[in-house]
């Protein structure tokens, strides 16, 4: 980077830190803050436009769309932080698994992974839906079940490689046993990496789980979530497409908010690692 | 080169295999009963003699390697059987909608390359100008916003209040450049960024500084040894961005009513109808495995090592 560009891009990271952390406490503690109750139904007002008790107005039914907003964060994003977690969990551990071991292990799990990548990571996910069913919990089922394989691919290059370095080689050499090895040397080296990728990927996740429930296929109303918003808004898009705007809104700031985090985390971490997937 | 191109064709039958029994056996351990199901979609209350009807007619009472090997041999020979719901022969079915949904990908693809190839070489020549913020900033928001939701944008602006494109269905070139505009956003963002940081890094190595010193008009410099070598890194991301294209153009087909195969797959994933399910995931692995396909032999051709037979260990 140019020493003129510095400032203002640790300005825009410092800016994206504080809007995802203020999604992050959104989606934790947005039920108190709430204005009013996301699933209460008010036909009387019915397309409100904003006022003073509804900030963005209400929706079809004479919901308050703040409050549904607020409380789409904590789907959207808990689910996004659930998929996290468990897309990591089994990245490790069958990255960790195959690159340790090696030999006939290292063969038979990572064909697995090349059978899961193969198929398209979005055809991959309709296709857990269809058979899995719809729903929240499905939804968070199909996103790992279409992503572990990316990392568990990553995980083993990186513990390959972290595998040749002198020092674990002194405490293999050492007589250390291999879970050791792995938790106390690899593992610090396989972390910071992956820890960018994962940032770089809420966004990209955030998109899945909006985008399926968009289509009727995750998340099932009233559930507030911001995918299901846009859908319940597509009707009366025409005449109101604020109804849209607004939880489309919410996503892309979210997703802007993780991406440039993520970005930021992999500049100072690793350039060349996950510039090759490219998304 | 040939040797390449063959050593990759021999990798797709063992990978589609894999996809296959994956598809297979997840969704006869799934959740569903296919049985079940099937009733459902034909509207037969699901008693003990109807359900056991069902799963003989299926074939699901026998053993499950040898309904695996069976459905797989018809499928070899394009027989996917027939959809719970409409009855009708799947594989034809589908193929009858996959045009419309590889037209609307593969312009997309187009589209992203034709913008983010010139956007990416603009802002590497302007490095830090305001070409080069302006260009970054179109692709941070590129990857950032939801596709689906950026298609209704659309719509706002140029149907509900410009009134220039149509906002439905298709036919003419008119009706393609919402759609294909709004798949293409995030491959054409990661594409442009790709582009204008590998040619920064072709431009000051070595060989581009040796090219110049031997005294090469700049523009021959700039096409043979920069972008050239730049190019690498975004066909590589390119095939990968084929399964993120393919993906959108079934979303936002909805909100188009395009034609193509994302409303079929769509009901029929909400319906559960495992005959379409199988073909549906089975065809669209194909697809994309044949673009990878292309895109290797392309990222074969830019690489000199590969072309000319000595391979890169």
């Amino acid at each position: 980077m140019t020493p003129a560009g510095a400032p203002a891009r640790s300005r825009s990271v410092a800016i994206a830190g504080l809007l995802a952390a203020g999604f992050v406490l959104l989606a934790l503690l947005g039920s108190l803050v709430v204005p009013h109750d996301p699933l209460a139904v008010d036909l009387a007002h019915r397309f409100e436009a904003p006022t003073l008790a509804h900030l963005l107005g209400t929706d079809h039914l004479g919901r308050d769309i703040l409050s549904r907003l607020i409380a789409g964060a904590r789907t959207t994003l808990g689910s996004v932080l659930v998929v996290l977690a468990l897309v990591l969990a089994l990245g490790l551990s069958v990255g960790g698994l195959s690159g340790m071991l090696g030999g006939r292990i290292d063969a038979v799990l990572m064909r697995l992974c090349d059978v899961f990548l193969t198929v398209p990571t979005f055809v991959l996910a309709l296709f857990m839906i269809g058979a899995l069913g719809t729903g929240l919990v499905n939804v968070v089922a199909a996103i790992v079940l279409s992503h572990w394989a990316w990392y568990a691919r990553i995980v083993r290059g990186l513990v390959l490689e972290l595998k040749t370095r002198d020092y674990v080689l002194a405490a293999r050499i050492a007589g250390a046993p291999r879970l050791a090895i792995f938790v106390e040397h690899v593992l610090p080296g396989v972390v910071p990496p992956l820890a960018a990728l994962a940032t770089l990927d809420i966004g990209h996740m955030a998109l899945h789980v909006a985008g399926l429930s968009f289509l009727g296929l995750g998340v099932q109303p009233p559930t507030p979530e911001w995918g299901v918003m846009i859908n319940d808004a597509r009707a009366f898009f025409w005449t109101r497409p604020l109804l849209v705007i607004w939880p489309g809104l919410a996503i892309a700031l979210a997703v802007l908010a993780f991406n440039r985090l993520g970005d930021a985390l992999r500049d100072r971490l690793d350039p060349t690692l996950v510039a090759g997937r490219g998304l | 080169m040939l040797r390449f191109v063959a050593a990759r064709l021999a990798l797709i039958p063992p990978m589609l295999l894999g996809v296959s029994l994956l598809v297979f056996l997840v969704l006869r351990l799934g959740a569903g009963d296919p049985a079940l199901d099937y009733l459902r979609l034909s509207q037969v209350p699901p008693t003990d003699a109807a359900l056991a009807d069902a799963r003989a007619m299926l074939g699901l009472d026998r053993p499950l390697a040898v309904q695996y090997l069976d459905w797989l041999w018809r499928a070899l020979r394009g027989d996917f059987g027939l959809s719970y719901a409409t009855r009708r022969p799947v594989l034809p079915e589908l193929l009858g909608y996959l045009p419309a949904t590889l037209e609307l990908a593969g312009t997309a693809l187009a589209v992203s390359l034709a913008l983010s190839l010139p956007l990416g070489a603009w802002a590497a020549g302007h490095r830090g100008g305001w070409q080069d913020r302006l260009v970054r900033g179109i692709a941070v928001l590129g990857v950032s916003l939801p596709n689906f939701w950026v298609a209704f944008l659309l719509v706002v602006v140029f149907s509900v209040g410009l009134g220039w494109l149509p906002p439905l269905g298709r036919g003419t070139v008119l009706h393609l450049v919402m759609p294909a505009l709004a798949i293409c956003l995030m491959s054409l963002s990661v594409n442009a960024r790709l582009l204008r940081a590998s040619m920064l890094e072709a431009a000051g190595s070595r060989h581009v500084l040796y090219a110049r010193l031997r005294g090469l008009p700049e523009g021959a410099v700039m096409r043979r040894h920069v972008v050239r070598n730049a190019l690498v890194p975004v066909v590589t991301a390119t095939g990968m961005h084929v399964g993120e294209l393919l993906g959108g153009a079934l979303v936002v087909e909805t909100i188009f009513a395009w034609p193509g195969v994302g409303r079929y797959a769509v009901s029929a994933i909400y319906d559960r109808d495992y005959p379409v399910i199988q073909c549906f995931t089975l065809v669209m692995t194909v697809v994309f495995v044949l673009c990878n396909l292309a895109v290797d032999i392309a990222y074969a051709w830019l690489d000199p090592r590969i072309r000319l037979g000595r391979e890169a260990a």
